[in-house]
């Protein structure tokens, strides 16, 4: 028994190694953060996402890969704080870790010279939407960005998108900035004006998909959407990300993200994203209520 | 004379009868997650060890995936020298904690058992069960390990096919590194069964073991995406074992089956397990499990997610089987423990479609009866509908057990690794050699779904095939350097 030797002291407490180096409140509600993944910034490329969880009770969660570095090992990510996680994320200071960081994940999307390309996006679905601009520019097309927010100070990446684009146009719901109203008028007008896009983008909310894919549907433009449904393990085993595409179900996470807007059933995915309203309120209750705030991820 | 005959039919009743294990009471059971079944007292044990009957060439052997000497073991179990009891079971089992209790033994080892003929076999599972909880009560020990060979073997997949290469090569003296998806190791261990079915406590435990054995694990590492398998060779790996599991989720392909409140088992589990959603709030990740669930399918898969619904405060739950009960997949001990706890069958039925109410919430399965015609390829009643034998049954929630894909990832973007149509690696059965050199595989994305041991038996001979292979490889060509950065296991 001599040769044996115990193993119960080998349980031991280890950090993760991703941790936040830089931090950046874009809006009220939305941040940027830098994170130290250098595995993932090697690999990255546009259109791919990551799964994240930031603690030991935490969900796991895709968020688009926004920009990544390999010479400095990092990885840009941008969230919106709208539940539990978002919120638990943006809790995190500069040199806090995330738990667990898994990536690049997700088909990434098929960039070529198409000619003229435009990108149109909203919302939060303006940080995932630059690295496909940015890589869409650099295969020699010509991009026309559209990029919408409710309000001016929603608007995100406006010097960034504008550095990738031939040309950049702006629209507001309030008409804070640029036109009143949606990308998708800009979007119309400019085929009105006689772009002849051979390619359009279009990220961002459900809706604002949807509704894009109905403006490009009549001239049949291929028009691509990076579709952003509810999932688990990201890595084609669960099955909550379903979506229907021409009829068919495919999962975002290994088939996708991006999909044929043409083909893809938003009603369906917009009904999808709303399966735990109540959860999510009971979920941020409990933390905020009963655990006395969300912030206590240096406890664990 | 009349005493004598009856103590004589009482010792044969007894020698003819396994000595039962204590479970949790149904009723109580049903409404948490602890282990339903208990395990042998030391003293129970060593009565039902008394029932081996030792045999010079046990049949049982033969019916081990991974050959453990069942009746060597039970000898020294028998002698109450339960260290030599357990290190017996280790040098062929690595996960004997994991296999004693999700083993289907009465088809393997037990099945054989010569007890079998005239009684019941002995409980050879319960008794593994004991002597590997023994040692994890006491501490786990670490065997000797070979002197280093220098070689490197990469290991994708930390289930119970990856557990077990990873074990038997890192013993060998190979340095060993796991890269794994999800963010802890144990592949279904941790994700697919459920805790009152194998504790994840215990599944640490075995991963402890093979991390002290020297092993290395990297989470979060999704290979075929973080770095190819042609990348991780330029990293300096002599070898690659591909045990990436069980993938995508099978669907009906029905009308409705995208409705919200229907889940593939695949989710239900993934949520409930290795999120704990049971715990939610306390953890982050929800679950919705309505008043009335119906499961579709029949495999232990169901029966696992039928008694995660029905823990989670379903009032109905009913399994939906297209054959009869006695086609069912599922292990007879399961479907038992999920009538003990109050869950219905409905056999002879499969679904025709989802129906849905105005928010796109399940409300109600359509269902058609069945009759079994000539046998089909799995020599089992091919199941056919009977016309207008349409019902509907009102539900809230719904779980597709019907089965999962291979998982796709890395075979479609491997150069030169060849797969079959249904998706799995092409492989040498008794090796795992795939159509690459230094690169073996095993485990269901090899076989396709099947047990954990079936799993584990692949992941025995490949890690016999990938020593030959290192061994036979020219020791010349190891100056790789070791560039990577490995990240440490996260608990």
């Amino acid at each position: 028994m001599s040769r044996y030797e115990l193993i119960s002291q080998l349980v031991t407490q280890q950090t993760s190694p991703y941790q936040i180096l830089a931090k950046q409140q874009l809006s009220p509600q939305i941040k940027k953060i830098q994170v130290h993944a250098p595995e993932i910034a090697n690999k990255a490329k546009a259109g791919q996402f990551v799964i994240l969880r930031v603690d030991q009770e935490g969900e796991r969660i895709p968020l688009t890969l926004v920009t990544w570095n390999n010479k400095t090992g990092t990885i840009t990510l941008i969230f919106q704080e709208v539940g539990l996680s978002t919120k638990k994320l943006g809790s995190l200071q500069v040199q806090d870790a995330i738990m667990n960081l898994a990536g690049p994940l997700g088909t990434p999307s098929h960039i070529k010279n198409y000619g003229l390309a435009a990108v149109v996006c909203g919302g939060v679905g303006i940080a995932a939407a630059y690295p496909i601009a940015k890589a869409l520019k650099e295969a020699g097309n010509t991009v026309v960005s559209i990029v919408g927010a409710r309000s001016e100070g929603l608007l995100l990446l406006e010097e960034e998108m504008k550095q990738v684009s031939d040309e950049l146009y702006i629209s507001t719901d309030d008409g804070s900035k640029g036109h009143k109203g949606f990308v998708s008028d800009v979007l119309r007008c400019l085929i009105g004006r006689n772009y002849q896009f051979d390619i359009v983008y279009a990220i961002g909310p459900p809706l604002m998909m949807r509704t894009t894919s109905e403006v490009t549907r009549p001239y049949g433009i291929k028009t691509i959407a990076s579709l952003n449904p509810i999932m688990v393990d990201g890595m084609g085993m669960c099955g909550a990300c379903r979506v229907s595409v021409g009829g068919k179900t495919k999962f975002a996470c290994i088939d996708g993200p991006e999909f044929d807007a043409h083909s893809t059933d938003f009603n369906e995915l917009i009904r999808r994203l709303k399966i735990y309203p109540s959860e999510e309120r009971l979920s941020l209750d409990f933390h905020e209520k009963a655990q006395g705030g969300i912030c206590r991820c240096r406890q664990h | 004379m009349q005493t004598t005959l009856k103590s004589r039919s009482q010792r044969t009743l007894r020698q003819n009868t396994a000595v039962p294990m204590q479970k949790l009471n149904p009723k109580t059971r049903a409404k948490n997650f602890n282990e339903v079944a208990l395990g042998y007292t030391e003293e129970q044990a060593l009565l039902e060890a008394q029932r081996c009957l030792g045999c010079q060439k046990p049949r049982c052997v033969e019916g081990c995936p991974v050959s453990v000497d069942i009746s060597a073991f039970i000898k020294l179990l028998k002698e109450r020298r339960y260290d030599a009891a357990i290190k017996k079971v280790k040098e062929k089992n690595s996960l004997p904690a994991i296999c004693g209790r999700v083993c289907p033994q009465e088809e393997q080892c037990q099945k054989l058992c010569i007890r079998g003929k005239t009684g019941d076999p002995v409980s050879i599972g319960r008794l593994e069960r004991f002597v590997a909880d023994f040692e994890r009560k006491k501490g786990l020990l670490i065997p000797p390990i070979a002197q280093s060979t220098g070689k490197k073997v990469a290991v994708v997949g930390a289930g119970p096919a990856g557990l077990t290469v990873a074990a038997d090569l890192a013993k060998l003296g190979h340095q060993v590194v796991v890269f794994e998806a999800l963010h802890s190791a144990g592949g279904v261990l941790v994700y697919g069964i459920p805790e009152f079915r194998l504790p994840k406590k215990i599944v640490q435990d075995e991963v402890y073991y093979i991390e002290a054995l020297g092993v290395e694990f990297h989470t979060d590492a999704l290979i075929g995406r973080l770095f190819t398998v042609e990348e991780l060779f330029q990293q300096g790996f002599d070898s690659v074992f591909i045990g990436s599991g069980a993938g995508l989720p099978i669907f009906l392909g029905i009308p409705g089956e995208n409705l919200s409140g229907i889940y593939s088992a695949n989710e239900f589990l993934i949520r409930i397990n290795l999120m704990k959603s049971f715990r939610f709030p306390e953890y982050d990740t929800p679950i919705k499990v309505g008043k009335s669930v119906a499961v579709i399918g029949g495999g232990n898969v169901a029966m696992d997610s039928a008694r995660c619904a029905l823990r989670l405060g379903a009032e109905h739950v009913c399994i939906v089987y297209r054959r009869s009960r006695d086609e069912i997949p599922a292990r007879a001990e399961e479907l038992e423990n999920a009538e003990e706890e109050g869950i219905t069958c409905k056999f002879l039925a499969a679904p025709t479609r989802f129906i849905g109410d105005e928010q796109g919430n399940v409300k109600a399965i359509e269902l058609v009866a069945m009759e079994l015609g000539e046998p089909d390829a799995s020599g089992r009643g091919r199941p056919v509908a009977i016309k207008d034998s349409e019902t509907t049954m009102e539900v809230d929630t719904v779980i597709v057990a019907i089965g999962r894909t291979p998982n796709p990832i890395i075979q479609s973007v491997t150069k030169g690794l060849k797969a079959t149509s249904h998706g799995t690696i092409v492989a040498e059965a008794e090796t795992g050699q795939t159509s690459l050199e230094g690169v073996y595989t095993g485990g269901d994305i090899m076989t396709g779904e099947a047990t954990v041991i079936s799993a584990m038996g692949t992941g025995k001979r490949a890690a016999k095939a990938i020593h030959e292979y290192l061994l036979s490889k020219d020791t010349e060509d190891n100056s790789s350097p070791h560039i990577f950065h490995i990240k440490p296991i996260i608990r």
